[in-house]
């Protein structure tokens, strides 16, 4: 070893500012924003295989009709359990749509882990291999889309939907939705 | 009342922790005894507080105190006693009070296990935990308050999660935590020698104990979340590369590393700035994680409500203590002497590699963790790193380090030749390329092979160190004494054994696991059976009973293997009438070398019913070989060297403060 320099001895602290740098980026960049171009915006179009036997093939289209939450999931996601008693409650005692979106997971696992736990979903996407994730700009799970009747995107919640979160996050942008329709109505 | 009490301990102790941080800083700058020994009873009085406020928490909780808002969130009265108390740690103010409390008890420790240091570098220490402590205290009591009051009292709580009431999970966090603290200690010992400029081997047989405390507990801690995580979440995963288990991996393999260099610091006197700076990283790195799980930056995986002031003032946090003890590095590491020099061939040189691979380990996971956050501060794009990045690069770099791992114990140290130690390493290789070829042949798999060669060369190579150690076959004569050269081995030797075993035993599972679990599942109906691994599930009968709120149907499975008749499992499912929902309660048969679990789905007598079986090959090795390593650390704890168990010979040392 040769006698180092000063700024050698700089090396290690230039390396910590610049990961501080990024954490500060991080912080100030609101996790929860969906990406400007997606608001909005339909949902991408996708045609995957349904999780559960008999689901078939499921595509956007799928979506259309009805204001749904959809939600991504894996068996693998210890905040996806978190969330999970929330979710099913919303899909016991209210009539919210939810969707899955099965991610990178095996199949086995997934409907293991549902028949455990219990299944709050109408449909599930299964998208082992991240094709619609990234599309929808997915960074973990559990991730949440609000979209509406027309396939619209409308809100991202990213993160576990605890019963708080629920009544102070989402339900004010089912409600607003669903104002919206009833003049049309 | 208790409550309040509660409240106001905290801020004394926050003060306290000011005047720790001052008068032992300063007390050690101008030598003043009083000032020094004012520090000491600072420490012990803080960590007195610390407990007492954490008390009144458990209490609140234990006796379901719904004035209190965090209790009301996250308790309720139905809920078992142990899960009640454990509900204190549950939730982010709670466990804050927690890391806190502990960190004062360190520092407390450090006092009391301190009295043999010279008396400058303790308190400057003692200031610098101090400090730290300070920084958490304030962010407990400003941003975190776990004793807010409500408004209204509620007659009920929220209640918690039940899946978080595992006694598994309730453990989780104070052994993870002792870990992560632990390592302020070694952080504040490195930032007080650089403040002084000066360390030597004394200062490293100094640090290694709490180091190796740390980490031990820190061990304990991840294997904790790993049992969990298997059986209450993923079916044959027992590692998922989320960020909350990387982060708390990260300070892991950076512990690691310094647990090493202490070695070669307090034997050798070399690796000085090196074991500075990897014990000021380890203790970052247990920042860095509180940080990302808590101010949700990461926010998909976090566990905890997401605050962003919450979050910048940990960053402020990070920055300073980090920041500032690596810019004192900057400026006064040059101060300090190299070590000895050592050949290519030594112990040395392999402790080098040690450490080489551990942090490229650690920058590793570190990337795949933040580089989601990097490539969107970037591009903003929104990417997604997933396990196979993590098994693709870690699984070279860990058998690269498993390669030197049986290599590097053998060497002496300073100099050393391979051709000294080449009859050894011959044998070792030959018993490790015998286990590899007879997988190959036996288990027909390339990989599995590569990954028991590996495993069974590392258990050799720790044989044959520790063979040396004990002086086995060295001469007959001493074949009799063996006992007696056991006990007078010091424990860091017996330590060592064990621990290195154990990642040999953790290896194994791991490849095991990787290559050999099944799984299977098929619709099947009465005495029909479905089979893995050679494993028959047959289905017996199915029964129903009425539960509280369900109806339970389960089904008994009797397993065999060929003619022979194993055991039965009594999977259940449960279905919910009210709520048209059902839930399955699989069921597991554990030996020790596989792990059988069953479930039994929706069914009827005509049509079947769905039974899913796996077959989980020394999945349980992963845990008990992760177990040794953290029993080892302990072990090595009761050398008689760093005086913790046996008291120490007094030194007389020039400036010592005389013990209370």
């Amino acid at each position: 070893m040769q006698n180092t320099s000063l700024w050698t001895r700089l090396v290690p602290i230039a390396i910590f500012l610049v990961i501080a740098g990024f954490f500060a980026y991080g912080l100030q960049r609101d996790p929860s924003k969906i990406p400007t171009e997606l608001i909005d915006r339909p949902m991408p179009d996708f045609e995957l295989p349904g999780l559960r036997k008999g689901e078939g093939v499921l595509t956007d289209e799928n979506l259309l009709g009805e204001t749904s939450l959809v939600n991504v999931f894996g068996s693998w996601c210890v905040a996806c359990l978190q969330e999970h008693p929330t979710l099913m409650r919303l899909s016991e005692t209210t009539n919210v749509n939810i969707i899955g979106v099965n991610w990178r997971d095996k199949r086995s696992d997934a409907l293991v882990w549902l028949d455990k736990h219990g299944d709050p979903y109408s449909k599930i996407i299964y998208d082992a291999t991240s094709e619609l994730a990234i599309e929808l700009g997915v960074t973990g799970a559990p991730e949440t889309f609000v979209v509406d009747a027309q396939g619209r995107i409308r809100f991202k919640q990213v993160g576990p939907i605890t019963e708080q979160v629920f009544t102070e996050t989402l339900a004010p942008v089912l409600d607003a939705i669903a104002a919206e329709r009833e003049p049309e109505a | 009342m208790l409550a309040e009490i509660g409240q106001i301990a905290l801020m004394i102790a926050l003060l306290l922790s000011f005047v720790q941080a001052w008068t032992g800083l300063h007390g050690a700058h101008i030598q003043d005894r009083r000032a020094i020994s004012v520090a000491s009873r600072s420490a012990i009085a803080q960590a007195i507080l610390c407990v007492l406020a954490f008390g009144l928490l458990a209490t609140a909780f234990v006796q379901s105190d719904f004035s209190l808002k965090l209790v009301t969130a996250n308790s309720h009265t139905t809920k078992p006693m142990i899960y009640k108390f454990s509900g204190t740690w549950a939730n982010h103010e709670g466990s804050m009070l927690l890391w806190v409390m502990i960190m004062a008890l360190f520092g407390a420790a450090m006092v009391w296990m301190g009295k043999t240091l010279p008396a400058g570098l303790r308190s400057r220490a003692l200031g610098v935990q101090g400090l730290v402590g300070a920084g958490f205290l304030a962010f407990l009591i400003f941003t975190s308050n776990p004793f807010e009051r409500l408004p209204v009292v509620p007659n009920n709580g929220i209640g918690l999660n039940p899946l978080l009431q595992d006694p598994g999970l309730a453990l989780h966090p104070p052994f993870l935590y002792l870990g992560y603290v632990g390592f302020s200690v070694a952080f504040s010992f490195a930032v007080a020698a650089l403040i002084e400029g000066r360390v030597d081997a004394m200062w490293a047989r100094w640090v290694r104990p709490w180091v190796l405390l740390a980490w031990s507990f820190l061990t304990i801690g991840i294997v904790l979340g790993s049992v969990w995580a298997y059986y209450e979440l993923g079916w044959g995963g027992w590692w998922f590369w989320d960020p909350v288990e990387n982060v708390s991996f990260m300070p892991w393999l950076a512990g690691t590393a310094l647990l090493h260099s202490t070695l070669v610091a307090q034997t050798r006197g070399s690796f000085m700035r090196w074991t500075l700076l990897l014990a000021i990283t380890t203790f970052s790195l247990s920042l860095v994680g509180t940080f990302i799980v808590r101010s949700g930056i990461l926010t998909s995986v976090h566990a905890f409500a997401v605050d962003p002031e919450r979050g910048k003032y940990l960053l402020w946090l990070l920055g300073v203590s980090t920041g500032g003890a690596l810019l004192l590095y900057a400026i006064r590491s040059g101060r300090i002497a190299h070590g000895a020099p050592f050949r290519m061939a030594s112990r040395e040189a392999g402790l080098v590699l040690n450490n080489i691979l551990l942090v490229v380990a650690t920058a590793t996971v570190f990337l795949g963790t933040a580089y989601p956050l990097i490539i969107d501060a970037m591009t903003g794009d929104k990417i997604t790193v997933g396990p196979p990045y993590f098994e693709y690069t870690f699984a070279p770099i860990m058998s690269l380090l498993i390669i030197f791992m049986a290599v590097a114990p053998l060497m002496k140290w300073r100099t050393d030749t391979f051709a000294r130690i080449g009859k050894v390493l011959a044998i070792i290789a030959v018993l490790g390329v015998m286990a590899a070829l007879a997988t190959a042949v036996f288990g027909k798999v390339f990989l599995g092979a590569i990954g028991v060669g590996l495993a069974v060369w590392l258990a050799a190579g720790t044989f044959a160190s520790y063979a040396k150690k004990l002086r086995i076959g060295e001469s007959k004569s001493e074949a009799s004494n063996l006992l007696k050269r056991f006990a007078l081995l010091p424990g860091a030797a017996h330590g060592f054994a064990l621990a290195h075993l154990g990642m040999a035993v953790t290896t194994f599972g791991i490849v095991a696991m990787g290559v050999w679990s099944n799984e299977n599942v098929d619709r099947i109906k009465l005495d029909e059976t479905v089979s893995v691994s050679g494993y028959d599930f047959t289905l017996q009968n199915v029964s129903s009973s009425q539960g509280e709120n369900f109806v339970a149907e389960t089904g008994k499975i009797i397993i065999s293997k060929g003619e022979r008749v194993i055991g039965s499992l009594n999977p259940e499912q449960r279905i919910y009438p009210v709520e048209q929902n059902s839930t399955t309660e699989g069921a597991m048969d554990i030996s020790a070398t596989r792990i059988l679990y069953a479930a039994k789905g929706e069914g009827t007598p005509e049509q079947g019913w769905v039974v899913r079986v796996y077959y989980h090959p020394f999945v349980i090795w992963i845990w008990i070989g992760a177990m040794m390593m953290a029993f080892g650390g302990f072990v090595s704890l009761a050398d008689r060297r760093f005086g913790f168990v046996t008291k120490p010979k007094r030194v007389v040392i020039p400036d010592a403060v005389p013990a209370e």
